[in-house]
């Protein structure tokens, strides 16, 4: 895909070593605005990876990553969180001893320019109520389910104004009925015109939220584009999805 | 401003009225207290908010004296020397923070133990400027009587302690202070949410040394002789620390009552088992934190009669 207007974010050729193991390797991926980007492969394929050298937790080795028509490859985490680009945990990173409120506040004073203390909590507040949290606003966040952490951590990546959202596994480890709260709540977010990428192991979510799949496997791109083709692809199948998912999905069930 | 951030300053106010009531040996004992509250009260910046556990403050205790000592026999006023170490106290332990706050828990406490060697070694070895191992003789600053000495030095100590308390309280309630708390809860979080985590350490680092390296001037204007033995003494180092920990961390009334706490019981123990007095003072510290865990902060009116209930 080549870089155009439209896009928000650009990967040319992007690689991630540690050490002896190379985690990513040479991955181009335009994202469009408004996408909502389905990133799936089996564990250890470099989705997270993906993730972290865009927001500069593991810089890229190599390639360019390209932000809003900036080069960030080398750029620190807390520059790209102020760039609008913004990300949940798939391990649950709260400010234990700070409330629910307040963990949201941090968020919103560090990424916006000129925020108060005070205008934060402000914004907080209906971050909070809008992930439905606003019940136990006052509640030290070491003491939330792990559902609430998980909503509390959309709360957080919102109150930073994300242009760019990804989220990682928000929906591990949920039950049915929080998924689907999950999923409603994405739903939300995507309408209002977030670009999203979300990194997911349940399939019924992404294709249910998902405008375009893109699938890693060993640090590579093996396939990218609409749902319906990429999980009908013989090397997504092979990879990830495996032949009974196939023969059920052809079936239609 | 929180209700025990208001009944620090009354403590600090009442402090001051101390030469009402006493001579020059409780002049003596207030500056030493007004001292160690102040070394406390900067440790908690960087180790109650910040969560690192520093073991530098001896080594800006030191650069202070001696930064006071070298510009004093220079012929500049003293009122000069402190503004000047304390500016370039907070200027390199900012630059210095910036490289050692990369290291995280018993990594980062061993290399701020080490910045006190590297401190002590060079005056060490600095003889031209500093006397070396020989120390430094400092001039009297006025001369003009015992108790009129001593009151000077207990103000001047005060002083930096009330300015220590006020700067200590701002940054707690400040984005600065819940930037520090952030860190010292999850560091990797608080990247992510656009929190400059190098800045804010520095910061800290560099505040919790330069009301240290102003007392350290004091101290040695006060003393009118500093060696590297004495002025980079670990034990600078250490005390904050458990005073802190007596207190109760993070709080400043907390950790300044801490530090007055430690005081009365050094000088005590001191007085009364001079031979045992650091074996009984240990004693003393470890039952201390036996069973105030939390420091005194948990001694709140009525905790005893709540704990009844559950018995």
């Amino acid at each position: 895909m080549s870089e155009g207007a439209s896009e928000i974010l650009h990967l040319d050729n992007v690689s991630r070593r540690f050490g002896g193991l190379q985690a990513l390797r040479g991955v181009t991926l335009g994202i469009a605005r408004g996408e909502v980007l389905g990133l799936i492969g089996p564990n250890g394929a470099g989705k997270t990876t993906l993730v972290n050298t865009i927001c500069g937790v593991t810089p890229a080795s190599g390639g360019t990553v390209t932000f809003l028509g900036k080069n960030i490859t080398r750029i620190k985490t807390y520059q790209a969180a102020r760039l609008g680009l913004s990300r949940t945990f798939q391990i649950v990173q709260p400010f234990a001893e700070f409330s629910a409120l307040d963990n949201v506040a941090a968020a919103a004073l560090f990424s916006q320019p000129g925020e108060s203390l005070t205008s934060a909590r402000e914004a907080a507040r209906a971050h909070l109520a809008f992930v439905g949290l606003e019940a136990q606003a006052t509640q030290p966040a070491a003491t939330l389910t792990l559902a609430m952490r998980k909503r509390l951590e959309l709360a957080k990546a919102l109150a930073m104004k994300p242009k760019l959202l990804f989220l990682d596994e928000v929906n591990a480890g949920l039950n049915s009925a929080e998924v689907a709260r999950a999923t409603k709540l994405i739903h939300e977010l995507a309408a209002g015109g977030i670009t999203i990428v979300m990194i997911e192991h349940l399939m019924k979510v992404v294709l249910n939220v998902c405008t375009r799949i893109a699938v890693l496997h060993n640090g590579q791109l093996i396939a990218d584009g609409a749902p319906r083709d990429v999980i009908k692809n013989p090397a997504v199948v092979d990879a990830y999805l495996g032949q009974q998912y196939a023969q059920r999905n052809a079936a239609g069930v | 401003m929180t209700r025990s951030n208001a009944a620090l300053l009354v403590l600090l106010v009442c402090l001051a009225a101390l030469p009402l009531f006493g001579g020059a040996y409780a002049l003596r004992l207030g500056t030493i207290a007004c001292m160690y509250a102040i070394l406390a009260l900067s440790w908690n910046v960087v180790g109650g908010l910040a969560g690192y556990p520093s073991f530098a403050t001896a080594a800006f205790f030191g650069f202070g004296a001696y930064a006071t000592g070298v510009l004093l026999n220079m012929g500049l006023p003293l009122s000069l020397t402190i503004l000047l170490s304390f500016v370039t106290s907070f200027l390199l332990a900012g630059l210095l923070g910036a490289v050692l706050l990369r290291l995280r828990g018993h990594y980062f406490a061993i290399a701020s133990l080490s910045l006190v060697e590297v401190l002590s070694e060079l005056v060490n070895n600095a003889t031209d400027l500093t006397g070396g191992g020989m120390g430094l003789n400092i001039p009297l600053a006025s001369g003009s009587g015992i108790m009129a000495d001593a009151m000077f030095f207990f103000y001047a100590m005060w002083g930096i302690l009330l300015a220590t308390a006020v700067t200590v309280i701002a940054v707690s309630m400040s984005k600065l202070g819940f930037g520090l708390s952030c860190i010292r809860q999850n560091e990797t979080a608080s990247g992510m949410v656009g929190l400059n985590a190098t800045l804010y350490k520095s910061i800290a680092f560099g505040l919790s040394a330069c009301f240290v390296s102003a007392a350290g001037g004091i101290y040695a204007a006060w003393v009118h002789y500093i060696d590297p033995s004495d002025v980079f003494d670990v034990l600078y180092s250490v005390k904050p620390i458990v005073m802190a920990l007596m207190g109760g961390l993070g709080s400043p009334i907390g950790v300044v009552a801490g530090a007055f706490l430690y005081f009365g019981l050094e000088e005590v123990v001191w007085r009364n088992y001079i031979q045992i007095h650091s074996g009984v003072l240990g004693v003393l510290i470890v039952l201390l934190l036996l069973f105030l865990p939390h420091g005194l902060i948990s001694l709140r009116p009525g905790m005893f009669r709540r704990k009844a209930k559950h018995v």
